[in-house]
């Protein structure tokens, strides 16, 4: 007995060193956070220097008019918006593979994403308006209701069919599938200037930030976190199964549609903003998962911060590969995400969490 | 002071599971087995008595409360129901879980494990033996270890009522021992009322203090292990002999075997 009580206590320093290890990684995404947005603002056509940049950043009224539109108007609701859209897609992800208990869910492969697509569509080639008097906002507000809609068939046919993380999964794959044949179908009977338009909006671009968008995903994440890490005790007993989860006391259905209902929002706010910014809500929470784990109370806030680094550092890529011209952001994240996150996986597979 | 299990019913579409099951009141302080085929309703009845699983009729009393009146926060408080390991694959150690049993009823802003959660988890890994694998990830644990960092889970939470599917089904023979002696020792020591159900009869009748053999959707005979497992309605339950014996050292020892006709 007194051999083994060193042991217990070793556990728990375990424990303790762990936990402390994992705050200090959300302390280093914080610090991320701003060294990648200090670099997406710096970054930019226009070639100015640093030290303007900066200057202008902290004293707008000083700064010369144009340096100040450039600084102010532009570069910084991009930069900002690429932070938020990247936590939202981050959060939602990480929220969607929680509750299907399947790394390979996000906003995308349900069909979100998707549906958001075809209600841009349909703006873009009939001109119709599901929200009436929406006016320049007619695309977000038609790619935004569809996303929602989405979400909600997604919603009805699992509480019909009973909710397991299978039966969701299908649907969604199901939902992806219609969507992405029914944009296919607008495409073809659009003109040339209308396909134009959906393709750059299929591709996602952060060139359609704005100060109003900034301030609304800000609000919603600073609404969406606190409401995932109240539960993140019941979501890390349902990363066990659904049936030691319900053991331990946890109401899995009503858990599992309060998260859906939330993911679903984040990520019909984030499409309809900037348009359909694949992978990011599929490796920002991947990253999280081999950085600390499965302990949601780290997990959830970790994924929506890699995401977000992940996204800003994507948006100045998109700057520099060819100066002077600024690609979809869509494109980069495949492109580069891809091969960099097949090689982070690679690296640390094997290697115990 | 105890369980009392009367008249439950449960179906599964067409297929009747629990046929008008009852149990005689089951104490506190004492360990009960539930023995009896594959297929014979075990885990059904457990996820009834849990409240995981509604029953058509009947009722589950402890200590003569009827347990549906409780929300079912309150009943998990009460009842604990380990189903067998479905070997979830997830990056959590085993201090993660079982602190997560602990805490998983918690709602709220307040996300820290207080140090009493701390004090209950290293008491209970010490109680099992946990610690020299207790910072591993369940991944990549054997069987046994997962199961016993499961029995961990249940034993943290302080239920009045512990509803274990073979606890011991994975472990060796000398954790299949230290496992039930804990968990009978707990039961007395904590005044709880446990069920087991497990199919090593021997097992059965040398650590527990009643032994409830199932059948068909109902409880077809209870009482001592020396008198139920003596009794015809074991060897009809599962079509073998049963040949019993105490063992030179005073253990009732099982044996069973098919009968040649």
């Amino acid at each position: 007995m007194a051999a083994t009580l060193p042991m217990t206590a070793t556990a728990t320093g375990d424990y303790r060193r762990r936990n402390a290890r994992r705050l200090k990684l959300v302390l280093i995404g914080v610090v991320a956070l701003a060294a990648a947005l200090a670099l997406d603002v710096a970054i930019g056509p226009g070639n100015l220097p640093l030290g303007d940049v900066l200057r202008t950043l902290v004293d707008p009224k000083g700064a010369a008019p144009r340096l100040s539109v450039i600084v102010w108007d532009l570069r910084l609701p991009i930069a900002l918006m690429a932070l938020a859209v990247g936590a939202m897609l981050g959060l939602s992800g990480a929220g969607m593979q929680t509750i299907l208990a399947n790394p390979l869910a996000d906003p995308f492969t349900l069909g979100v994403s998707a549906a958001a697509t075809v209600g841009a569509s349909v703006a873009i080639v009939f001109g119709w308006s599901v929200i009436p008097g929406a006016g320049p906002y007619i695309v977000t507000a038609n790619a935004f209701i569809f996303a929602l809609a989405a979400s909600l068939v997604l919603f009805f046919m699992t509480k019909l069919r009973g909710v397991s993380a299978e039966t969701m999964i299908l649907v969604g794959i199901a939902l992806l599938f219609t969507c992405n044949a029914v944009t296919a179908l607008l495409q073809y009977r659009s003109n040339e200037v209308q396909l134009t338009q959906i393709v750059f909006w299929t591709l996602g671009s952060l060139a359609r930030a704005s100060w109003e968008k900034v301030g609304v995903a800000a609000l919603l994440i600073a609404l969406a976190l606190p409401f995932f890490l109240m539960r993140g005790w019941a979501l890390t007993a349902l990363r066990l199964g659904d049936e030691r989860a319900e053991s331990l006391g946890v109401r899995v259905d009503r858990l599992r549609l309060e998260i859906l209902v939330a993911t679903s929002l984040l990520a019909a706010v984030s499409v309809s903003f900037v348009g359909g910014i694949g992978f990011i809500g599929l490796v920002g929470p991947h990253i999280a998962r081999l950085l600390v784990g499965e302990d949601q109370r780290f997990f959830l806030p970790v994924a929506t911060i890699a995401s977000a680094v992940l996204l800003s550092l994507a948006s100045t890529v998109s700057k520099v590969i060819t100066p002077g011209v600024i690609y979809p952001i869509g494109i980069i994240t495949a492109l580069i995400g891809v091969p960099f996150f097949i090689s982070l996986v690679m690296s640390i597979r094997g290697r115990g969490v | 002071m105890a369980l009392q299990l009367r008249d439950l019913a449960f179906c599964y579409g067409t297929t009747p599971i629990l046929q008008g099951l009852g149990t005689e009141a089951l104490p506190r302080g004492e360990l009960a087995a539930l023995v009896g085929p594959n297929g014979s309703g075990k885990s059904t009845l457990f996820r009834c008595a849990a409240g995981l699983l509604r029953p058509e009729r009947g009722t589950v009393a402890l200590d003569g409360y009827d347990l549906s009146q409780l929300s079912q926060r309150e009943r998990a408080r009460k009842v604990f129901y380990l189903a067998q390991d479905t070997g979830a694959r997830v990056a959590l150690s085993v201090f993660d879980i079982i602190l997560l049993a602990r805490k998983s009823l918690h709602r709220g802003y307040a996300l820290a494990a207080s140090p009493a959660d701390i004090r209950a988890v290293e008491a209970v890994i010490e109680e099992l033996g946990l610690s020299a694998f207790a910072s591993r990830d369940i991944a990549t644990l054997s069987g046994g270890q997962r199961q016993l960092a499961a029995i961990g889970q249940a034993l943290v939470r302080e239920p009045d009522v512990l509803l274990l599917d073979e606890p011991t089904s994975a472990l060796d023979v000398r954790r299949q021992l230290d496992v039930m002696a804990t968990i009978r020792e707990a039961t007395r020591r904590r005044d709880i009322v446990t069920v087991v159900a497990i199919h090593d009869l021997s097992l059965a009748a040398r650590f527990a203090d009643r032994v409830l053999v199932m059948n068909a959707g109902r409880i077809a005979q209870a009482g001592p292990p020396a008198e139920v497992l003596a009794h015809s309605a074991v060897s009809e339950t599962y079509a073998v002999g049963v040949h019993l014996e105490h063992s030179a050292r005073g253990t009732l020892l099982v044996e069973p075997y098919i009968q040649v006709h």
